[in-house]
């Protein structure tokens, strides 16, 4: 049996993901969109599609919408993309409890993603992993540099806590996230590569899948971070969006650097 | 037309989500009496198998899902209720398939969930991967898996041991991974299964 094993099933095969992050608010996207067959690039359902076409394996939605008719309007976006698309997609923004992340399941969100929630009230992980399953509880984590720590931060990088970020991942791993989205908010917008120092170390400590953000500039960039820190998966908005980086030719230079992609 | 069992195991927004951009007709099975109406049926499942497998033998369809004739595809803990026994909640299951559904061991190489997009090795030849290429990826998000059987094993997946991603057994299919969100090769599945 065992030499049939070796020989008749892939010895590898779990591809790593490449994840566009697409920021909403009130529904529409924000950042600035440059692909060019877009008949309403401020629509998140059309651009989801196009880069699920172009072969993404996932998206992120990010909601920054502030008014009180927030879960109206994700709920609806959510619908909408279940609708349209063929690959998984995460939501994130705005989940504070069980009733906001059952109605976004019931609309079709395959995975939510919490932060300062999770932070504020960690129990909420638990709850939420025993409520829908870990597979469903990404828990992301804004880190930041401070005299040679690395501290976790909210809101968008600008308030410091009291957590030490590679002990904050492992109190989420144990309470039931089923993935950990890290970004760097050092390396966010700097396109000069992601911190791949913070993310071997983090992605060595956990067993459960990382996603990478914060950095990415160009495509060695995603070689570097899987090779050096063998993540599970790399999410960029930018250089997306604004056509710098073509998701098919991304995965042909993967591809040519023995990158597992699908 | 597709009958989906409904058990209240898990959402199925995206499954018929993804039957509707297919533009397959497909109704749902709450009763034994719904059943007559389909000529094939779908499980769906998402969560945990013992609590699914509680749920489905509230709704007393189990002895004529155990009897049914016609094509059937179980998807993720849809599938695994086909097997005869999970170790999630230690549960007996439908037992139409003798494989049993075990946990992936903990290890330092191979992450718990099986999460992402995974190359599914096609054993035998069946015509529900008609269309698709051999060692194509699909979306795979689970804890358990099923054993690998010469028998039953349709398509396998490595992940950190060989395991059934697709059981065939006269009628009954089944897919580990989510052919709902599996791009263009999980519409061609679906596509391929309401042919079969």
């Amino acid at each position: 049996m065992e030499q049939l094993h070796n020989t008749t099933f892939p010895t590898s095969g779990l591809a790593k993901r490449i994840v566009p992050c697409l920021d909403v608010k009130d529904g529409r996207t924000v950042k600035g969109v440059n692909f060019v067959d877009l008949r309403d690039a401020g629509d998140p359902v059309e651009l989801a599609w196009n880069y699920s076409q172009q072969g993404a394996d996932e998206l992120v939605f990010l909601d920054i919408t502030a008014t009180h008719e927030r879960r109206k309007t994700m709920v609806e976006l959510v619908k909408s993309v279940a609708r349209q698309i063929n690959i998984p997609f995460t939501i994130g923004g705005g989940i504070n409890e069980i009733a906001d992340a059952d109605a976004l399941l019931n609309a079709g969100a395959d995975k939510i993603s919490i932060n300062s929630a999770a932070v504020r009230n960690p129990k909420l992980i638990d709850e939420l992993a025993k409520a829908f399953g870990v597979q469903f509880v990404i828990v992301a984590v804004d880190t930041r540099h401070i005299d040679d720590r690395n501290i976790v931060h909210l809101n968008g990088g600008r308030i410091a806590t009291e957590l030490e970020t590679l002990s904050w991942i492992k109190e989420a791993e144990s309470r039931g996230a089923g993935e950990i989205l890290l970004t760097s908010m050092d390396h966010d917008g700097t396109k000069a590569g992601f911190d791949n120092t913070l993310l071997k170390t983090v992605n060595n400590a956990v067993h459960i899948p990382v996603i990478a953000s914060g950095g990415a500039g160009s495509m060695q960039h995603f070689v570097d971070v899987f090779e050096q820190t063998n993540v599970d998966a790399a999410l960029a908005a930018s250089v997306f969006h604004y056509g710098e980086i073509l998701i098919p030719d991304l995965k042909d230079v993967l591809r040519a650097n023995k990158i597992e992609v699908r | 037309m597709i009958g989906i069992i409904r058990y209240g195991a898990g959402n199925i927004f995206s499954l018929t989500s993804a039957l509707d951009r297919l533009g397959f007709a497909y109704g749902m099975v709450h009763t034994e009496e719904d059943l007559a109406q389909y000529d094939r049926y779908i499980i769906p499942g998402v969560g945990h198998a013992g609590a699914a497998m509680s749920k489905l033998e509230q709704t007393g369809l189990v002895p004529a899902i155990k009897a049914l004739q016609k094509p059937t595809l179980g998807i993720c803990v849809g599938m695994q209720l086909m097997t005869a026994y999970s170790e999630e909640g230690d549960a007996n299951l439908l037992h139409i398939f003798p494989n049993k559904t075990l946990r992936f061991k903990d290890s330092e190489h191979y992450k718990v969930p099986h999460t992402g997009w995974n190359r599914v090795h096609q054993d035998k030849q069946n015509p529900l991967f008609k269309d698709i290429p051999d060692d194509a990826h699909f979306y795979f998000v689970h804890s358990y898996y099923i054993e690998y059987n010469e028998l039953y094993t349709l398509a396998s997946t490595n992940y950190s041991l060989p395991y059934s991603a697709s059981i065939w057994h006269n009628n009954f299919y089944g897919v580990q991974f989510h052919p709902e969100k599996s791009g263009v090769y999980g519409e061609t599945l679906l596509a391929n299964f309401s042919k079969i």
